[in-house]
């Protein structure tokens, strides 16, 4: 191939993604933007955090009690090997509250309710549903984003709370009802040594900026689709895809950010 | 007579490809107009354009005394509020049910009260006869009373221009009847005017006052539909009689017969 020719297609290529990364980022902009309208219809986004949020409770709750499970297993046999056993909660609790709650509980609004989003919004593209609300002077990025970005928003950080705490159950089940960790030791432990600000406040802050990205990954995927069969399918793949590698990249900046000595 | 929509000297294309070239037409006010042409003759970008849902390359788009062309989006979106929209397929809201698919034009602009939005909805459903199938969802509906619910959705401010993109398009007999009858007399119900996007001659020569023809991103020809069955023109008779032979050919351009097959 003509190395000129390469050149050009790597220069279009480049082009291409830098613009795609500012329309989306144009497209985020604007919706904290249209925040302050949309909280002007609280109806509207309750029935979406209804519909994102509840709908997800099954799916985060029992991932968390099994992630609770395996943890307080796997945290037994380790810590066992030091006699460190009484840890086992401070262990289970911190694992979750850093890292395992805002993560897992991410990655899995991300295939639950940010594939639902994407579909939702983009078969409502493919039957004109969009256009038509444009036509009746009603803006899509009002009436349907919005409600649902606010709804996405509050949803996840509430989710990956709840997740952590079933985790917690979880972990106490298998190590003090299971195994027989003191249960004193098992609470005590995890009292003292679990940050409020150090531990709980990061691992919120980490779940709230997750939500951010996978709400907007969703939101953009449905309303910048094809609006055709496969346009819908790619754009749900690209949700969960983009979503979830843009989580697992996040959370390690983060944890850089957050927890180096 | 006065005009509620004129376009003068328009061009307008998807990319590179012209569909409009050079397009000047004004819709005379109060009147059931059809703007006719075969498929992909750029009838139905002509209607978006007259709603302001594309930019146009070049020309004037004036639609009820409304610059669409430098329109800004509040603009654009106050004259929307005087138009009603009827898409192809209705394009109905499926999470919400007959009645509040109707409702919502009155819940997003207006104030009312439930009771007195209630009241307009049910009237409005009754116009096109549909008012028992208000608590149904568009899935439970056929494609027809769909575009009736539409149709109603679009007359619930109670516009002073109805567009209606395809309204006939994959009717049977009864409804495609219905529809027609129904943009005749929601017309002069409303005193407004009404702009239909068509190829369908028979129902539409039928309820037009005006009738304008396209063929290749102009104006072919226009006047009553009388005149336009008068019209001499080649692709003018081809298309209201439906010949499939003249300056439309039935074969797409293609190379010689002989070549593909040697």
């Amino acid at each position: 191939m003509n190395p000129f020719a390469l050149i050009s297609r790597l220069g279009a290529g480049t082009l291409a993604t830098i613009e795609g990364l500012g329309v989306f980022v144009r497209f985020v902009l604007q919706l904290f933007l249209l925040l302050p309208k949309a909280l002007t219809r609280p109806r509207l986004i309750i029935d979406q955090i209804h519909f994102i949020g509840n709908y997800s409770l099954v799916i985060i709750v029992v991932s968390g009690l099994f992630v609770g499970f395996v943890l307080g297993l796997q945290g037994y046999y380790t810590l066992n090997r030091y006699g460190a056993e009484q840890a086992l909660g401070l262990l289970v609790a911190l694992s979750l509250v850093r890292e395992l709650g805002p993560v897992v509980s991410g990655l899995l609004f991300a295939g639950r309710a940010g594939t639902s989003l994407t579909a939702e919004i983009g078969l409502m593209k493919a039957g004109e549903q969009l256009t038509a609300m444009e036509m009746m002077a009603v803006d899509p990025k009002v009436r349907i984003l919005s409600p649902r970005w606010i709804a996405g928003l509050i949803s996840v950080p509430l989710l990956a709370a709840l997740f952590s705490a079933v985790g917690v159950v979880g972990g106490y089940l298998v190590g003090v009802q299971l195994i027989g960790v003191d249960s004193g030791a098992f609470w005590s432990q995890m009292q003292a040594g679990v940050d409020f600000r150090d531990d709980i406040l990061n691992g919120v802050i980490k779940s709230v900026v997750f939500g951010v990205a996978v709400n907007a990954i969703a939101l953009y995927q449905g309303y910048a689709c094809q609006p055709t069969p496969e346009g819908v399918s790619r754009a749900t793949t690209r949700t969960v895809v983009i979503s979830s590698l843009t989580i697992l990249g996040l959370d390690f900046i983060l944890t850089a950010l957050m927890f180096s000595v | 007579m006065g005009f509620v929509a004129e376009l003068s000297q328009v061009d307008f294309g998807y990319g590179d490809r012209l569909i409009l070239k050079d397009i000047s037409l004004r819709i005379p006010k109060g009147k059931v107009v059809s703007v006719m042409g075969g498929s992909g003759s750029g009838k139905t970008t002509l209607l978006r354009l007259m709603c302001g849902q594309y930019p146009v390359n070049r020309g004037a788009v004036s639609v009820l005394g409304q610059n669409i062309v430098s329109a800004s989006t509040p603009e654009l979106y106050a004259f929307r509020k005087r138009i009603g929209v009827l898409f192809q397929f209705g394009a109905l809201f499926t999470d919400l049910s007959v009645f509040d698919n109707v409702a919502f034009p009155l819940r997003e602009h207006t104030n009312l009260p439930e009771a007195a939005i209630r009241d307009l909805v049910l009237l409005k459903l009754h116009a096109v006869g549909l008012r028992g199938a208000a608590k149904l969802f568009p899935s439970e509906i056929s494609g027809g009373m769909s575009r009736r619910v539409a149709l109603a959705r679009a007359i619930a401010l109670d516009p002073e221009l109805i567009f209606y993109d395809e309204p006939f398009a994959g009717l049977d007999p009864i409804s495609l009847g219905i529809t027609a009858t129904l943009i005749r007399t929601l017309n002069a119900a409303l005193g407004a005017t009404s702009v239909v996007v068509t190829h369908d001659i028979h129902e539409s020569f039928a309820i037009s006052d005006h009738v304008i023809v396209i063929a290749n991103g102009s104006v072919l020809a226009e006047g009553s539909p009388a005149e336009i069955s008068a019209n001499t023109d080649p692709y003018v008779q081809q298309f209201i009689k439906g010949l499939p032979e003249g300056p439309v050919k039935f074969h797409y351009p293609a190379t010689d017969l002989q070549k593909d097959f040697a």
